[in-house]
């Protein structure tokens, strides 16, 4: 744990953070955009799973454990994302939310 | 020190953060994520999780925000604009939010924490161990699980982005 | 099993009822008419062997005809009551099996010739097979609501068939007047079987009708209005019966009913279906014999004396050679059900009964031949109108003799069968009361002269010009009328009180000389009047006509029994009743529906904005609402 910082203070930053993200995942139109918010919110998570496995239970793993998961998921969500991206980047020259809706129909 | 340090930290992320967000070039967007990434890696540092902190720096600043600026270098003009939403929707988005900071914040701050005190530090080894162990508690099954997601994941991604235009290129060719 | 092959009889017209009917398009029609007559053939031997082996060799039990029941139980309600599916042999309904089969068999071949070349030439066979199905399940039933069901299937039956020639407007009018009286009666009918059922907790027949039962003795524990409700659900059931047996005043379908092919008016509307009424009241006769010291069976006597003489004098009027026949028949029917209301119980008092049932028998014969050659006589001249017709008798000889046969018959002429039957009624009513009899013998003079009003106008008379010489039938329809000609001749020999009595017994029926003269003297002055009217062409009736005025045109008119329906339904209901009725649903009822449905368009097209299909904006709702969700549940909800 870190010296003179109270666990209030570390969950106070990781909920700004999150909710930063949740801002950014809902007002912004475009694709990258919204995954970069997606990023944020992960990371707010695993910052909550490492800190409280520190804080409350310091002899156990699993926090740091599900962390290493989450990080392993989100490389692989990206991945796909970015695959995805350039995929209907291709099809219509665009990666704005708006005109993908053209798939709706 | 370390106070000093992590509210640097902090503060460093909340407002790349925010930047990161409402920036309006794509590309600023995308480095202030990973100044953002580099914040929560030495926060892992700053309470002796160095290996985590050593896997966010390489995974998430090394890996995933060199791919978003490749997607972004593809499809995208660095210097176009980024269209904003409308404002009335950007208030809704930021009360809903904030509401939402609030509810959280009171319940952590009502909530009596056992903090117990401990410089423990956790060795890369001891992760090793837990990941593969198959007595309680180990992680075998989801490591496993992971393991397979992580190659679906890749070649999904390969086929995904190879689309029709290298198949055409491939039949041309051949 | 003691009767294995009774099963049969009705399920062989069922089964070609099934054939023709699935297969219309595919077989030709020579073909159906020959699957139908075999098929209603096999049916008429089996039903010809039941009687031979009910009658003569298996059936009397200790002198008395004991009923064979076989029954299987449908449905399940409570241990005395429940549905049961089955047959029931006693003397009237193996009596009622060989008039079905021998008219339906008759009318089968008949039809042959009379519909060839018609374009449903197989339906109609489908349709006359379903009906002989359903009029033998209505005579084998056992219980109540087994009768009903196929009382209900042959009032569908006949509304085929009287439609049957669907593109003309009135005989799609004719059926569905028919299918609703009949219906409407029938509901009486239906309430009568659930009062009946629920007083008596059974529906069975052989349960009502024992005299020692529970079900009769029960009847003073339980009064409305100053009657039984025995009393009351038997009357109940006699307006259904009354509304197929075309009794006053629910005969309004039968004359229109004409509208069918004549081989339908011949089968159903004259010797099978009408008589149901008849076999109703016959089959529950010990109830109303001994319920309520038999209140019930004088309302049945008064109706039916009351319809036998309002049915023969609008039959002296009419025109139309078939609307003769058809309130003759109703008169007849009301002969019938005079019959049964006059009758006693036991041994010879149950002379009424067992003459009801004779003249059943007899009239089925005799009516369906007039029918047949009434057909016949339509399938030459192509015309209903006496006006049309006229010295027939040179054309058509075959018709001319058994017409002038069944014609005999009717009238009472001695040693024709209706001689015999209708003699026993009359004595019976003699015996048990002084008015219904004088009425009979009223109606036996009117029936005499009507009959030869109508034969003399066929066969003699003046010779109008015919565009076509008219001929005799093809052998397929004489075959037939002869046949049934020598039936209507002897059947008056058959010694009816020895097999169907009321306490199933039997008994040695006399003459009754005195009694029978006056039948057959009022019979002959019937015929003389009408010799003097209509032989030769003279003014004589329409000076008859206009001598009797208002008499003559009510008459006419039918006594504007149907007017006064139309004025009561389309002036008063419609109008004064069920118009507001109908106004007030579509205002308001109908209104308040589609105001729901228009205010649920209004509102979904304007939120429908609501449904972007852009996941941001459900994320954003969803946080929203989880946040919301969250502050109510954990701070405001305490």
């Amino acid at each position: 744990m870190i010296p003179g910082v109270s666990i209030y203070e570390l969950l106070t930053v990781t909920s700004l953070l999150f909710f930063i993200g949740v801002y950014g995942f809902v007002t912004r139109k475009n694709l990258i955009s919204i995954l970069i918010s997606v990023e944020l919110i992960l990371n707010a998570a695993v910052i909550n799973f490492v800190v409280i496995n520190k804080y409350l239970y310091p002899d156990m793993l699993q926090g740091a454990v599900f962390g290493i998961f989450i990080i392993a998921v989100a490389a692989a969500e990206t991945a796909l994302a970015v695959a995805i991206i350039i995929n209907l980047y291709r099809q219509i020259s665009s990666v704005e939310v708006e005109e993908i809706e053209t798939m709706k129909h | 020190m370390e106070k000093i340090i992590f509210y640097i930290l902090a503060a460093i992320m909340v407002i790349f953060a925010i930047a990161s967000v409402t920036s309006r070039k794509m590309l600023r967007s995308v480095v202030y994520l990973l100044f953002v990434l580099c914040g929560v890696a030495g926060i892992y540092f700053l309470i002796d999780y160095n290996f985590l902190a050593a896997i966010q720096l390489t995974i998430y600043a090394g890996g995933i925000i060199v791919l978003i600026i490749f997607s972004v270098l593809l499809v995208h003009h660095i210097e176009m604009q980024l269209e904003l939403a409308k404002p009335s929707r950007q208030l809704l988005a930021a009360l809903a939010c904030l509401l939402g900071l609030g509810l959280f914040l009171t319940t952590i701050y009502l909530h009596p924490f056992e903090v117990v005190d401990n410089t423990n530090t956790i060795s890369t080894a001891e992760i090793g161990t837990l990941l593969l162990s198959y007595t309680d508690g180990g992680f075998i099954l989801p490591f496993e699980v992971i393991s397979v997601l992580l190659l679906a994941a890749m070649v999904g991604a390969i086929v995904i982005a190879k689309g029709k235009k290298l198949s055409t290129n491939n039949q041309s060719t051949s | 099993m003691m009767y294995p092959y009774v099963l049969l009889i009705p399920l062989i017209p069922l089964a070609v009822f099934l054939l023709l009917g699935l297969f219309n398009q595919k077989i030709k029609p020579e073909v159906s008419g020959y699957i139908g007559v075999g098929g209603l053939l096999i049916s008429t031997i089996l039903a010809a062997i039941t009687a031979f082996e009910y009658f003569i060799t298996t059936g009397k039990v200790d002198g008395a005809y004991e009923p064979y029941v076989f029954k299987t139980v449908w449905m399940h309600f409570s241990e005395t009551l429940h549905i049961d599916m089955g047959y029931l042999l006693d003397p009237i309904s193996v009596m009622m099996l060989i008039v079905v089969s021998v008219v339906s068999l008759m009318v089968h071949i008949y039809s042959r010739g009379y519909m060839k070349g018609d374009q449903g030439y197989t339906k109609f066979f489908a349709f006359l097979s379903l009906f002989s199905f359903s009029m033998y399940g209505l005579v084998l039933a056992t219980n109540l609501f087994q009768i009903y069901i196929f009382w209900e299937l042959v009032g569908v039956s006949s509304y085929l068939l009287i439609g049957y020639y669907y593109t003309k407007e009135s005989a799609v009018a004719a059926a569905k007047k028919a299918f609703i009286v009949t219906r409407f009666a029938d509901l009486g009918f239906l309430i009568g079987i659930l009062i009946i059922g629920y007083y008596t907790g059974t529906y069975d027949f052989e349960m009502l009708t024992d005299p020692e039962g529970s079900a009769i003795l029960s009847w003073a524990t339980t009064s409305f209005m100053g009657l039984s409700v025995l009393t009351w659900g038997l009357i109940l059931i006699f307006i259904g019966g009354a509304g197929k047996s075309a009794m006053f005043p629910l005969h309004i379908w039968l004359p229109d009913a004409m509208e069918g092919p004549t081989p339908v008016s011949a089968l159903i509307h004259a010797a099978t279906m009408v008589v149901a009424g008849i076999y109703l009241v016959a089959r529950l006769f010990p109830m109303y014999y001994f319920v309520e010291d038999g209140f019930a069976l004088q309302v049945v006597a008064y109706v039916g004396a009351f319809s036998a003489l309002f049915a023969a004098l609008i039959a002296i009027t009419q025109n139309d050679i078939k609307r003769v026949l058809a309130y003759s028949t109703m008169s007849q029917l009301g002969y019938m059900m005079l019959g049964l209301g006059v009758s006693g119980y036991e041994g010879a008092e149950g002379l009424g009964y067992m003459a009801s049932m004779f003249h059943l028998f007899t009239h089925a014969m005799f009516k369906a031949l007039l029918f047949l050659c009434a057909g016949s006589v339509i399938h030459a001249v192509h015309s209903n109108y006496l006006k049309d017709m006229g010295s027939l008798r040179k054309y058509m000889p075959v018709t001319h003799i058994t017409f002038l046969v069944a014609a005999l018959a009717i009238s009472g002429i001695p040693p024709f069968s209706g001689f015999f039957s209708k003699d026993e009624i009359l004595v019976a009513a003699f015996e048990q009361n002084k008015l219904i009899y004088v009425v009979g013998v009223v109606v036996a003079a009117l029936t005499a002269f009507y009959m030869f009003r109508i034969y003399f106008g066929i066969f003699w008379g003046k010779t109008p010009g015919y565009e076509k010489t008219p001929h005799e039938s093809p052998t397929s329809m004489t075959v037939p009328l002869i046949i049934l000609a020598l039936l209507s001749a002897g059947a008056g020999f058959i010694p009816f009180s020895e097999y169907v009595t009321a306490d199933r017994m039997g008994f040695e029926a006399h003459l009754n000389y005195p009694l029978a003269l006056i039948a057959s003297a009022v019979g002959i002055i019937g015929i003389a009047a009408a010799w003097i009217f209509y032989k030769k062409e003279n003014p004589l009736p329409d000076r008859m006509a206009n001598s009797l005025g208002k008499l003559y045109i009510w008459t006419y008119h039918k006594f504007y029994i149907d007017e006064i329906y139309l004025f009561v339904t389309k002036k008063i209901l419609f109008k004064r009743i069920s118009g507001p009725f109908a106004k007030f649903d579509k205002k308001y009822v109908d209104g308040t529906m589609v105001g729901i449905g228009n205010s649920t368009v209004s509102t979904s097209e304007k939120i429908k904005g609501i449904q972007s299909g852009k996941v941001q904006d459900y994320a954003l709702a969803f946080i929203a609402g989880a946040v919301i969700l969250g502050i109510l549940f954990i701070y405001l909800w305490k």
